[in-house]
């Protein structure tokens, strides 16, 4: 079923809606999208219940310890893994990075990333999205930062946590703070609201529905040192539609095991019971990092603005 | 004790997928949805949707926490059930390219992402036979998301839409509704009209 492309959307049919866009993020919600770096790889996420696979060549923990420039995948290496699945598969271009972002939409990914964990190219705008049939998600470290992104085209986002790292403290930081704005500007005046919207340098009308909404006004998934089932469930609890898992499977000692693990408590979020029976047996998980060790100017977070 | 036969109670598969959005739906016509994801979820329950999602994820899923058999009881029992995209393909009694079928209660061939990936996924305009005032036809907005195609509708089932180009994306089987498509983010309330109203028959 792999290399059946499909007979192509009917002649009248619209497509790369706002619709079509933003409702693939939909599909995936209370999923796990995990980082692959082989074909093999994306095999055991697939089997292991991920809604979709992130292809990259290195995942985060390797980039920070390898350092060097950060660039978007091989075309081959993302052809690989599309052959070997049937779940989407998304791909990551640099920020800004206008090119990268056509090649892969020209690979017919399914979704972009538009990724902090490889080095930025541009450091005043990101990608106009908008322009792309293919949809973008894009990283986030507080409210103003979702509503740029999304005024610039994104149709997902994620909070941005520190990639790389097993650590899930920044990540916790991140989508506790988006709640937080939001929940300040319920209830203001008009005149407070749009004083925000200009401070965040978007349209009042946006914040204005997202905060009727109580939510960011599309999908939006925790990312960066989700290591744990625990973890998993702790992001669901605190609201996240979902969660990305980068090293946190494949640098963990059991992956196909851990893979299968993250997704049930992604499910059985609430039950903690559930959550108990398949956090046990698993061997150790990844590494991880102490934030306080990792100099500012390392930080993966920072980029994006 | 309030009587119950008013408004019945419906279970959405809660396992992955956009059940949110469904709920969202039946809140709109003033019914209250129940998230299903272990069997016990099952219990009282008098009709089902089975949302759009990832069909391998939700098919591990439901295989994981036993959920097969007590659907299908359910169904057994005249409870109408509604799938959309990966929904309708936990329905069908065959997909194609080898895949095992699921629950198969729905006598269709489905084939998965059959129009290809993302970039193929699209918005159109359809009409679904039997599913406007007094059983007319109803021309609704249906948004396909690397959606699957019915290749095939068997005997116990009819097609109850199809695309411009003759492509079947709906078929029904009695009180089993499966739909290639999203009404739950379009807000295209007729579908989920249907459904509560079958179950408000099937409480009699």
């Amino acid at each position: 079923m792999c290399e059946n492309r499909g007979m192509p959307a009917p002649k009248r049919a619209k497509t790369s809606t706002w619709a079509t866009k933003s409702g693939l993020a939909q599909m995936l919600k209370g999923g796990v999208i995990m980082d692959v770096v082989t074909p093999a790889e994306a095999k055991i996420a697939q089997e292991a219940g991920a809604v979709a696979v992130m292809a990259l060549e290195r995942v985060p923990s390797d980039i920070r310890r390898d350092g060097g420039v950060a660039r978007m995948s091989d075309p081959d290496m993302i052809k690989g893994i599309q052959a070997a699945v049937s779940i989407p598969v998304m791909a990551k271009a640099r920020i800004g990075h206008e090119s990268e972002a056509r090649i892969l939409e020209a690979l017919d990914v399914d979704y972009i990333d538009e990724s902090e964990v490889l080095t930025p190219a541009d450091d005043r705008f990101h990608i106009n999205k908008h322009d792309f049939k293919v949809p973008f998600v894009c990283g986030c470290k507080d409210l103003g930062e979702a509503l740029r992104r999304i005024n610039e085209g994104a149709a997902m986002m994620r909070t941005k946590g520190e990639a790389g790292t097993g650590n899930i403290v920044e990540a916790v930081r991140h989508i506790r703070t988006v709640a937080e704005e939001i929940a300040a500007l319920k209830g203001q005046s008009e005149k407070r609201v749009r004083a925000a919207a200009k401070e965040m340098r978007v349209p009042y009308e946006l914040v204005k529905l997202t905060v009727k909404a109580g939510r960011l006004p599309v999908v939006n998934f925790v990312a960066g040192g989700i290591a744990t089932p625990a973890d998993a469930a702790l992001s669901m609890w605190l609201g996240a539609d979902g969660v990305f898992v980068g090293s946190g499977i494949f640098k963990a000692k059991n992956p196909a095991k851990t893979a299968v693990a993250i997704v049930q408590a992604t499910t059985h979020w609430k039950n903690a019971s559930i959550l108990a029976e398949v956090s046990a047996g698993l061997g150790e998980a990844m590494k991880g990092i102490e934030m306080r060790t990792i100099p500012e100017g390392e930080r993966l977070s920072k980029r994006g603005w | 004790m309030a009587k119950r036969h008013s408004t019945p109670n419906i279970g959405v598969l809660a396992v992955q997928g956009d059940f949110a959005e469904h709920i969202r739906m039946l809140e709109s016509l003033g019914v209250e949805g129940r998230e299903v994801r272990l069997p016990a979820d099952l219990n009282g329950v008098d009709g089902l949707i089975l949302p759009g999602g990832e069909s391998t994820a939700m098919r591990k899923l439901l295989h994981r926490w036993d959920l097969v058999k007590p659907i299908k009881a359910l169904a057994k029992r005249g409870a109408p059930i509604l799938g959309t995209c990966a929904g309708a393909i936990l329905l069908a009694t065959k997909i194609a390219d080898g895949d095992e079928p699921v629950l198969s209660l729905l006598d269709i061939e489905v084939r998965r992402n059959a129009f290809g990936r993302q970039l193929e996924s699209f918005e159109t305009s359809l009409v679904m036979e039997g599913f406007g005032k007094e059983g007319r036809s109803r021309t609704i907005q249906a948004v396909f998301i690397r959606a699957p195609e019915i290749v095939n509708v068997g005997p116990s089932a009819h097609a109850v839409a199809t695309l411009e180009d003759g492509r079947i994306v709906a078929a029904r089987q009695g009180r089993i509704l499966g739909i290639a498509f999203h009404p739950e983010i379009t807000g295209e309330t007729g579908v989920h009209r249907w459904l509560v109203a079958e179950a408000t028959a099937a409480l009699g």
